[in-house]
């Protein structure tokens, strides 16, 4: 039987190559995946500790942070979609009109 | 038998993981990215969690990564060289601060007191489609329904987003 710990390990360096991503790629459709791999890192450990507490809750929570992905996605390819039309570009670094 | 699985399905999530974040080609990113969903799947199933694996496999791989795609695809992106750049220093930098919070995570969670584990039985109980529905439809049953309504506003919201003209 794996520990508990194995799969929070798992979850902790899946987390870090969320953030990873996040931090240095400059394509928004790549740093749009690394926050789907960060919400998947947090339904494993979810996952994990309700299959070790023998409790159903983090289930139903894994759950609704599906729902939520599914409607983040929706909404964050469709503001991609609208910049691109607008600017030509998914490069972040060219994105820059809220910055002064 | 259960450790060898889980350690294949795992060293395969994090290299994949790994690979989403340093390839160039977004439609490799989004490849590895499914494979990687799909790993998790059967770390769910290694954690007797069948109903969520099923629905990892459903929405995640099949509907959210097909919309990736198909954004990747619609946006006809021409000018990929310019999206890669090289060697950086805020590269090294944000990877070292990143190793730093990594080890820190992994230090908290060996320094825990020892979780008492089930027998597995109970969690084949625990992740059935039976025993999620009634918590599901008991416990949570007003954030069920909300979630019902933060779907609405997601179509509502990608609708007006990507319509052509606002008016």
């Amino acid at each position: 039987m794996v520990s508990l710990e194995s799969y929070l390990i798992v979850s902790a360096v899946m987390f870090i190559t969320g953030v990873v991503g996040v931090i240095t790629c400059r394509n928004a459709i790549i740093v749009f995946m690394s926050i789907e791999l960060m919400l998947n890192s947090v339904n494993l450990s979810l996952i994990a500790f309700s299959a070790f507490l023998g409790d159903a809750t983090g289930q139903v929570f894994v759950f609704f942070i599906m729902t939520v992905a599914a409607a983040e996605a929706a909404v964050g390819l469709a503001i991609i979609i609208a910049l691109y039309r607008r600017k030509q570009t998914v490069h972040l670094d060219e994105i820059n009109i809220l910055k002064w | 038998m259960y450790q060898i699985v889980f350690y294949v399905l795992a060293g395969v999530a994090i290299i994949s993981g790994i690979l989403v974040i340093t390839r160039r080609n977004p439609v490799m990113s989004a490849l590895y990215l499914i494979l990687n969903f799909f790993c998790l799947a059967g770390l769910y199933l290694t954690l007797h969690a069948q109903f969520i694996a099923i629905i990892q496999i459903l929405v995640y791989a099949g509907a959210i990564m097909v919309l990736f795609v198909f954004v990747i695809m619609l946006l006809n992106l021409k000018d990929e060289r310019k999206l890669m750049e090289g060697f950086s220093w805020k590269k090294v930098l944000a990877g070292g601060l990143a190793f730093g919070v990594l080890m820190e995570l992994i230090y908290i969670i060996m320094m825990q007191n020892e979780v008492k584990s089930i027998d597995l039985n109970k969690a084949t109980e625990v992740g059935t489609v039976e025993s999620v529905g009634i918590a599901l439809f008991t416990k949570f049953l007003f954030p069920f329904e909300i979630t019902s309504l933060l779907l609405i506003v997601a179509i509502v919201g990608a609708v007006v987003l990507a319509k052509k003209k606002l008016e």
